[in-house]
Order: structure tokens, then sequence, then C-alpha cells
């Protein structure tokens, strides 16, 4: 009875030391939830977590993957719920849901303390909300017009940098049977890049952050501007016959078969574009060409950031690796596997051809807006794009759509 | 207690054993109805707080487009997704026959009915495919234009209505072969020897001993109608510009996907299509009240 009882007590200390044990183990537990469950977004997110392990041998981090698409829903499961201690985002309005839930967590010491406000400038301002910064961005790309080396050669065109010769340049593609621009409008966003270039072009960055903060009204005159000038595009037979049927991969095929010879997109396209067969001398990339001159070429860059979410249970090894993200060198390494820009001024852009140009062209412009469905509130972007897409099929409906867009906003933006 | 329960026990019993599948019942099916009408009263993204509208998200609603497009589809729906019904039959009616491996071709009808909604919309999206699909390839070689189905308005809602019926007839179709194997053929007999043929038979004589396959038939029909919502958002998600939705995809996306998370407005849209919904319900629970009562 003795013996029995002090086998008792003995497995009860070492229970107890091994409860012990593993809180302990638990304090540097780091539970990160990202969407990157594309292959080069995976890996770049394990080199980095393998990279902070070492740096920290005292961390545990657990990653969390989550389907691209499926994320977007179950951010707010988890963010309520089981919350991880950091969780990956976008920049801009897409974030203020979240924030004006109380359910990111401001990190201003973070960029305080490693003197961020001066290493990732370029982004601060699209990641303030109230005066406070949300979260750490870490990587952008550029978005311009992806385009046909060979097809520009054969048919005698230079590369267009005013309207003029954007829209002579699709004539004569037309002429030749080439569809100037390439698009798939099924899943929508792609209509919005559209959007995005032809009214920053006309009517300049300023104007486009006030529509889409809801400053100013649909139906406003040089709303009206931007739309005749897309159906110029639209009555030239610029775009993809039957892009409503197409998400954007599929409106890839006919400029990799040579039926299409521009492409406006983001820098995401390059990878598919090289693996369907494109070679160097075959894909280009230039600026979205200017349409009103003197006005300032801004640009869409959609930046990618990581936050820790107001119920994190490890606040403080979650912030060691914001700032550890946030170092020149991760970035650089991190955005080489990714095939994007570096947020950090003091990193070095990868040598691909269209990382050097995207670096080039984004360096030059401090007029940098998130993407058509990140500035605007989704309400807003849904029935924006939604807008869009008609419109490029029924261009003559365009007062119908503009003032419906007027609707919504009147009563998204109270 | 003991001599209650011995008093009571014939009328307690059938309650007790009801008793779980009320509870279940009551917790997911008519708990929700009301939270949903409840939730319909608010402004809600489903995070921060709840703000009370009133009737504003149904004012709303009675001025809203895309709602009537959602209900003008629904209605469409119901109406054509009917077709399954009389086409499973005739193909039950031709498959009802002994021919040597007939049941591997009835298996092989009833296929499409086993394979996911998801596999029927893929399926249908590359045949309708503007450019190597199957559909434009044949109008093509016999000289007519493409016809981009899934990004017309024009087409879009029955385009998918084809492309739903393909797995309801072959639903509609076990019902009835099922409904012929209990046909009396006695009264066949019957009626061959008063003079009985074809068409005469089939709405006299056989159509009445299938009342109960037709019942059936039309129930999963109408509920498969109200239910499309797989494949508008496999096919189209329900563009373009919405010229697709139905109220079931439009509550959908108003409040759970993407750009929606507007819960109240995706509730009063909830809310509407149950009251349709309803009107349906009532009538199939009249009709088995008098059933059971013996008309």
């Amino acid at each position: 009875m003795k013996n029995k009882n002090n086998l008792f007590k003995q497995s009860l200390a070492t229970l107890a030391l091994a409860t012990l044990f593993s809180s302990s183990a638990f304090a540097g537990k780091l539970v990160i939830n990202t969407d990157t469950s594309d292959p080069a977004p995976k890996k770049a997110f394990e080199d980095v977590i393998s990279g902070f392990e070492a740096e920290n041998p005292d961390v545990q981090v657990t990653l969390n993957l989550f389907d691209h698409e499926g994320y977007k829903t179950s951010i707010r499961n988890f963010l309520t719920a089981e919350a991880p201690d950091l969780a990956t985002w976008y920049a801009g309005n897409r974030m203020l849901p979240y924030v004006n839930a109380g359910l990111f967590e401001p990190v201003d010491d973070v960029w305080e303390e490693n003197g961020l406000n001066k290493s990732l400038a370029s982004a601060a301002a699209s990641m303030t909300i109230d005066g406070k910064k949300w979260g750490v961005p870490y990587t952008y790309y550029q978005w311009g017009v992806y385009y046909r080396k060979d097809l520009f050669a054969a048919n005698d065109i230079a590369v267009p940098t005013n309207w003029a010769e954007f829209k002579a340049a699709g004539a004569k593609l037309t002429a030749a049977g080439i569809t100037p621009i390439t698009i798939g409008t099924k899943y929508l966003w792609t209509a919005a890049g559209v959007f995005d270039y032809l009214n920053l072009r006309t009517n300049g960055y300023d104007f486009h952050m006030a529509l889409t903060k809801g400053e100013v009204s649909w139906t406003d005159e040089r709303v009206v501007n931007t739309m005749n000038n897309w159906k110029e595009l639209v009555d030239a037979g610029f775009f993809l016959e039957n892009h409503a049927a197409y998400s954007w991969q599929e409106a890839l095929a006919p400029m990799v078969q040579g039926k299409a010879a521009m492409y406006v997109m983001g820098n995401f396209a390059v990878a598919p574009l090289r693996d369907a067969g494109l070679t160097k001398d075959q894909l280009g990339f230039f600026q979205f060409p200017e349409i009103t001159p003197g006005i300032e070429m801004a640009e869409d860059a959609p930046t990618d950031t990581l936050h820790i979410p107001a119920n994190a249970k490890n606040k403080v090894d979650a912030k060691k690796f914001l700032a550890y993200l946030a170092r020149a060198d991760v970035q650089t390494q991190m955005n080489e596997t990714l095939g994007q820009l570096p947020i950090n001024s003091a990193s070095v852009a990868g040598d691909d051809e269209f990382l050097q140009a995207g670096f080039k062209m984004l360096s030059k412009t401090s007029q940098v807006a998130q993407f058509f469905d990140r500035d605007a509130p989704a309400e807003m972007a849904k029935a924006g794009m939604e807008g869009f897409q008609e419109f490029m099929v029924k261009p003559e409906r365009l007062a119908t759509i503009l003032k419906r867009l007027e609707k919504v906003r009147n009563r998204v933006y109270k | 207690m003991r001599a209650f329960w011995k008093a009571n026990q014939l009328k307690l019993a059938p309650w007790l054993f009801l008793a779980p599948g009320i509870f279940m019942f009551a917790l997911y099916v008519i708990l929700p109805v009301f939270q949903s009408l409840d939730i319909s009263f608010y402004a809600w993204d489903g995070l921060g707080e709840k703000e009370y509208v009133g009737l504003d998200n149904y004012v709303e609603l009675m001025d809203d487009e895309a709602f009537y497009t959602a209900l003008q589809n629904n209605i469409i729906w119901l109406v054509l997704y009917m077709l399954a019904v009389p086409a499973g039959l005739f193909v039950a009616l031709f498959l009802n026959q002994t021919v040597r491996g007939i049941r591997i071709y009835k298996s092989l009808f009833f296929f499409p009915f086993v394979i996911s909604q998801v596999v029927v919309g893929l399926v249908f999206s590359w045949f309708y495919d503007p450019t190597n699909g199957l559909m434009n390839v044949l109008l093509n070689a016999i000289g007519f234009d493409s016809i981009a189905v899934l990004a017309d308005e024009r087409f879009v809602t029955y385009g998918i209505i084809v492309a739903g019926l393909w797995p309801q007839t072959a639903y509609c179709m076990i019902l009835y072969l099922t409904g012929l194997n209990s046909v009396d053929p006695e009264q066949i007999e019957a009626g061959r020897l008063d003079n009985a043929k074809g068409w005469r038979m089939l709405w006299y004589i056989i159509l009445p001993q299938l009342r109960p396959a037709t019942f059936i038939a039309v129930v999963v029909t109408v509920i498969g109608a109200l239910r499309s919502f797989d494949l508008i958002s496999i096919m189209t998600s329900g563009g373009p510009w919405g010229s697709s939705r139905v109220l079931a995809y439009y509550m959908y996306e108003q409040a759970f996907s993407e750009y929606g998370f507007r819960m109240g407005y995706g509730a009063a849209i909830a809310v509407v299509l149950f009251l349709i919904m309803m009107v349906y319900i009532a009538g199939f629970l009249y009709k088995m009240y008098r059933d059971e009562r013996g008309h």
C-alpha cells in the first residue's frame, strides 16, 4: 500500500513537471496564419520562418496555410474565435473592417523601435488608420502593360507612351487580326485594373483616391471622361471577345498563342506566361501610357502585410517576428523567392528584368494606389467592378451604370 | 411517479421518442428562422456592433434591381426545371424494357445524378466555352457563329438550367423506373381489351398509377430549383454583372462572400426566400394532411 502511494506521488510529480515544462515551451510558441497557398509564397514564408527560428531558438513557429480564396472568409472566423499570433492581410481600406472592429493590434512600437518609419516609409500611409500603424508590409508588386515584343516588332509598333500612340498601336494590331488587349473579367477584378489606370491617367491620383473614398460622385463629369476614354477602346475592339466568360488565367492563352498582344496586369502574370513558353524576346513590360498630359503617372501596386490580431496569445514574440520581417536583408531574400518587390528601402530588388522595370517605375512616384478593391470599401468595390464588366460589354449603358454606382455610394459611405 | 407513468405511458411514449428529433429540428431549423428574421432588422457586418435599422433592409430590397433580377431568375428556374419531370418520365419509359444489358444502360442514364454538381458545372462550362467548347465547335461546323452562353445576359440563366436539368432528369427517371415496376399488368391487360394504346394508354392507364412517383418527382424538382446554388457559383459566380443570380446566391453574396458581409441585408433576402418557399411548403403540407385523412 505504501509503495503504491509512493508511486502515485512520484507520477504526480512527473506530471507536474511535465505541465511546467510544456507551459514554458508554450511561452515561445508562435502561430502564423497565411494565405500563401501558391508554391512561391509558401516557400518564401517557410524560409522566413526558418531564418527567424535560427535567430530565436527559444521560439517555435507553427505555420497554418490557408487556401488563398478561402482565407478571405476564414480570417473573420479565426480573428474572433481562435486567433493566431500573426495573420497575413492587405494594406489600405481592405483592413479597415478589422481595425474598426478592434480585431487588429496597433504596432506603432514595432515601427518606432526598429526605425521602420524611415525604412518602410513608402508604405507608411497605406498602413495607417486613425494615426496608428496596424501591421508590417513585406512585399508589393507593380501593375502595368505586359506585351508581346515580337508581335509589336512584326507590326512595326513602338512602345506607346501616350494615349494617341496607344490607340494607334491598337489600330495596327486589330488591322493585323490581333486582339490588342486580352482580359478575362469572369471574376470581375481584372476590369478594375483597367479602370484604375484609365482613371489615374485621366484624372490623376488625388481624384482617384477621392473617388474610391466616396468623396466624389460617380456621375461626376471627370468619371464620365474616364469612361469615355474606355469607351474609345471598347468601340475600337481593343478587348478580347467574350471576356466575361474567362478567368484571368484563361485569358493568358490568347496572349501565349499570339492572338492577343497586351495584358493590363500585375507582375504575377509573368510567371505563368513564362511557364507557358514565352521567352525573353517575346515578353515585355511598359508603363501604362499617359492620357492627360502633365498629370503625374501614379501606379497601382498592391501591398501584402502581416498583422497581430488583438486576441493573439503571444504578442511579444509576434512583435519580434514583425521586426525580423521588416529587416532589409529578410525582405530582399523573401521577395527574391516571391518574385516581387521589397518594401524596405535598403533592400535590393531581384535582378529579374520585370522586377527591375517595376522597381524603376515605382521609385519615380510617391503616388501609389493599392488597387480598386483595396482602396474602395468592399461593397463599393463589388458594385463598381460589376459595373465595369457590364460597361465593357454594353458601353451604351454607361449612364445607367454610373447612376447605379452613385446609389451604392450614397448608401456605403454614410 | 410510477403511477403517473403507468397511467400516461401511451400518451408520453411517442413524445419521448420524438424528443431528440424535435429538439434538433427546433435548434437547427426553427430557431435560425427567427434569428434570421431578427438579424434582418439590423445593419451588421458580422464583426462589429449591430445597429437597429427597422425595416430599412426591406425598403432597400424593394428598390434593388439586383434583387428583382434574382427573383425573376428564381421563377425561370422553378418553371423550366419542371421539364425534368416529363423528361425523366420519357427516359424511364424508354428504358423500361427487357433487353440484354438494360441494367448497364439504366445505370449510365443515372450517372449524371451520382456525380457532384460541381463536376456537372465544370463539364458544362467547358461545353459552353466560346473558343474550344464542344457546343460552339458544333455550331461553327454547321455554319453558325459562336455563342458565349455564360457571358451573355440573355442566355446565361437558361444555360445553367440546362446543366441542372441533366442530373435532375436522371433523378426523376429513377423515381419513375421504380414506379413503373409497380404498375399493375392486369390493368394494362384490361386497357388493351378496351382498345387503349399509345398515348391514351399512357395518359389513362399508366400515369394515374404513377401518381405517387410524379408527386415525389415534382417535390424534389421544386426543391432542386430553389436550391440552385452550386451550379451558379461554379459556372458564373452570378455573372455576367449579376444577371444569373438567384435569391439564394444573392443572399450568399451579400452575407458571406469576399465583398459582402452585410448580414442584415443577406438575412432580409433569406426571409423573402423563406416566404416564397413557405407558399409551396404550405401547399405540400396541406396535401399531405388531406391524403392522411383519406381525402
